[in-house]
């Protein structure tokens, strides 16, 4: 990421300039920032929904801006494993519909996992590997699931067809302490089995520990932000 | 197809508001098919009801009016032709049958109608049918009657039951012809036109009840019994109108300008064809209107549709943000509340058909039964057709409002959750 800068468009409320940002592939890198200090037009950015005024973001050796709309998402739905703070799954399809949801825009990854396993099977088998298993995977509908259970769901679909980039927004800020640690174990264990490079924004600086490399998002961003009226 | 999988996993989970929208617009779809079926139904009866007949005559009123009383039993004639007008004109080169008409009299809400036995050949339907008897045979003696299948049904008489008539279309008792009763001779087969409902007697016998009969009330001690009746020549003084068929065609413009142009008594030759279409130009503008009603409840079960995938964008701001996240486009959810809108529409749209074929199957007797309207069940006509696959094109249409500010919202929104 190399001098960007970027505000939403129609407003002027918000704006944010980022000198440069270099994460390696296999990288597993922590963001640190309370919030409002631009965390999610950071992953924005990233993940090419949001496009800089200014600068230049290049994903896996390619430019996201010299990409088109239609192409920028194309490639997050081949590349990208997205984890959110909560709300991750469709609340009225199944755990297993929600981890091929993963898939369902990516032909290229589809692909992939078909030369080895049908989809189904590998869902299941993520899903497992995550702890989610019996008649929860199937049957019922994701809503019914517990908060935790549900993070696992969304960390399946984010590493099915293994993606090179997997993007988590502060994926345990809604769970206790302990299911919090079980869930970051599983996480980083399937990310390195797919040679993943992980990137997590967080405000929580304990789990710095666990990453290669934690940077706060302050050193290396400026924010503008003006009073919301 | 993923998009199509979501989108009934989507309405499944919202069953109830999609069901009632399904079944607003299903009322709504069944109400306009109905209009239209029973328009068409109407109109097909209306243009059934004669034909074969060249011209009818009458007393000088306006064509409608003549027709509506000779033909449908509406309302009643406000002048009478004379038997020597009729004959003078029946007597004519140009003349190849006529059928007089006489009306006046009614039996328990039936119509009485006086005419000669030509009635039930030369009377014809439907594009030319012609009666048929379901029991017994047309009147031959003074005393007979021939019953219209509805009237048969609804007053229960059978052959060789009796009947009293009334007079006028009053139900006040003294009025009756209880005197002069008559025999039930024959039944006529259904033909859904206004004969079903008519009691057919002879000319004499409307002549011979009346007899005693001046200025529209009876004469004391001046009633003859039947057997005095029987020995009289009863030829008829006056009739109500007549049906007229011409020996060609041609003729029929030239005969009409004779009898408009009739010397003895002010007269009236009307083409039953062009006064039926006459009439229903006049009944056209209510069934435009019910058009119209019908279509702006369409309009109104689509606006709920809109509504009603309008209401639901705000929680589903985070299913629009999962979706963008595994790369679906902005187009895609489009295309999500689209095919929702459309899957919608369409439930409703078969809903309803499956409603109006329902409610033509448990109507059809009771309309039938009740105001005369055969509602044929036949498959969706083309017209019907199109119309329904406009309602599922309005319905996507509806589902492109929600659809753009979900588009404008998943834009602004990106990724994020904003709950």
């Amino acid at each position: 990421m190399d001098k960007v800068d970027f505000c939403w468009p129609g407003t002027n409320a918000f704006e944010i300039s980022i000198d440069r940002l270099a994460i390696e592939p296999g990288e597993r890198i922590l963001l640190l920032g309370p919030s409002g200090s631009g965390k999610s037009t950071l992953l924005g950015l990233v993940c090419g929904i949001a496009v800089p005024q200014a600068g230049r973001i290049e994903v896996l050796g390619r430019d996201l801006a010299a990409m088109s709309a239609m192409e920028r998402d194309r490639f997050r739905a081949e590349h990208y494993g997205v984890i959110f703070q909560m709300f991750n799954l469709l609340p009225y399809a199944s755990a297993l519909d929600n981890v091929l949801l993963g898939l369902s825009f990516a032909p290229e990854r589809k692909k992939r996992i078909v030369t080895y396993r049908p989809p189904k099977e590998e869902a299941t088998r993520l899903l497992a590997a995550l702890g989610v298993s019996g008649p929860l995977v199937t049957k019922g509908i994701a809503a019914k699931l517990s908060v935790g259970q549900q993070q696992r769901v969304a960390a399946a679909r984010a590493l099915i067809g293994a993606p090179e980039l997997v993007i988590a927004d502060e994926p345990t800020s809604a769970l206790d302490k302990r299911t919090q640690e079980t869930f970051l174990d599983l996480l980083f264990h399937q990310v390195a089995e797919v040679k993943a490079t992980l990137v997590m924004v967080s405000h929580d600086d304990r789990l710095a520990r666990r990453f290669d490399r934690a940077l706060d998002l302050g050193d290396i961003s400026n924010v503008r932000q003006e009073a919301e009226t | 197809m993923i998009l199509l999988r979501l989108a009934f996993l989507s309405l499944r989970n919202r069953w109830l508001t999609a069901l009632l929208t399904v079944i607003a617009i299903a009322v709504s779809v069944a109400l306009l098919l109905g209009v239209e079926k029973v328009r068409n139904g109407a109109r097909a009866s209306f243009a059934d009801t004669i034909s074969g007949t060249d011209l009818i005559i009458g007393a000088r009123t306006g064509p409608i009016q003549l027709l509506l009383y000779s033909v449908f039993r509406i309302g009643d004639a406000t002048n009478n032709i004379s038997w020597l007008s009729y004959v003078d004109i029946a007597k004519r080169g140009e003349v190849a049958w006529s059928v007089p008409l006489t009306l006046g009299d009614s039996h328990r809400g039936f119509r009485v109608l006086g005419t000669t036995t030509d009635y039930f050949k030369r009377y014809k339907f439907r594009g030319g049918q012609t009666l048929t008897f379901t029991a017994g045979r047309e009147f031959d003696d003074l005393f007979d009657t021939v019953l219209g299948a509805d009237a048969a049904s609804k007053l229960e008489q059978k052959i060789g039951d009796r009947i009293v008539v009334s007079h006028g279309l009053g139900v006040i008792p003294q009025s009756e012809h209880a005197d002069k009763p008559f025999r039930v001779s024959g039944i006529l087969a259904k033909t859904g036109t206004p004969v079903d409902r008519t009691v057919h007697v002879s000319l004499e016998a409307y002549e011979a009840i009346h007899i005693d009969w001046k200025e529209g009330v009876r004469t004391p001690g001046l009633s003859p019994s039947v057997a005095t009746v029987r020995k009289l020549k009863l030829a008829p003084k006056a009739i109500t109108a007549a049906m007229i068929g011409v020996k060609s065609k041609l003729s029929t413009f030239e005969l009409q300008r004779f009898v408009n142009e009739y010397r003895q008594e002010p007269l009236l030759a009307i083409f039953p064809g062009v006064a039926l279409q006459e009439l229903w130009q006049i009944v056209g503008t209510a069934e435009q209107a019910l058009i119209m009603i019908s279509a702006m409840v369409v309009v109104a079960a689509l606006l709920g549709l809109a509504t009603m995938i309008l209401s639901t964008l705000n929680e589903r701001r985070r299913e629009m943000a999962i979706l963008r996240s595994v790369g679906a486009s902005p187009r895609t959810i489009v295309g999500l509340l689209m095919i929702e809108a459309g899957l919608l529409s369409l439930l409703g749209v078969m809903l309803g058909v499956a409603l109006l074929y329902l409610g033509l199957y448990v109507a059809q007797p009771i309309v039938d039964a009740q105001y005369g309207l055969y509602l044929p069940i036949r498959p969706l006509s083309q017209r019907e057709l199109v119309m329904l696959a406009l309602i599922v094109g309005a319905g996507l249409g509806v589902g492109l409002l929600p659809a753009l500010r979900a588009y404008q919202m998943s834009l602004a929104d990106g990724m994020t959750v904003r709950v």
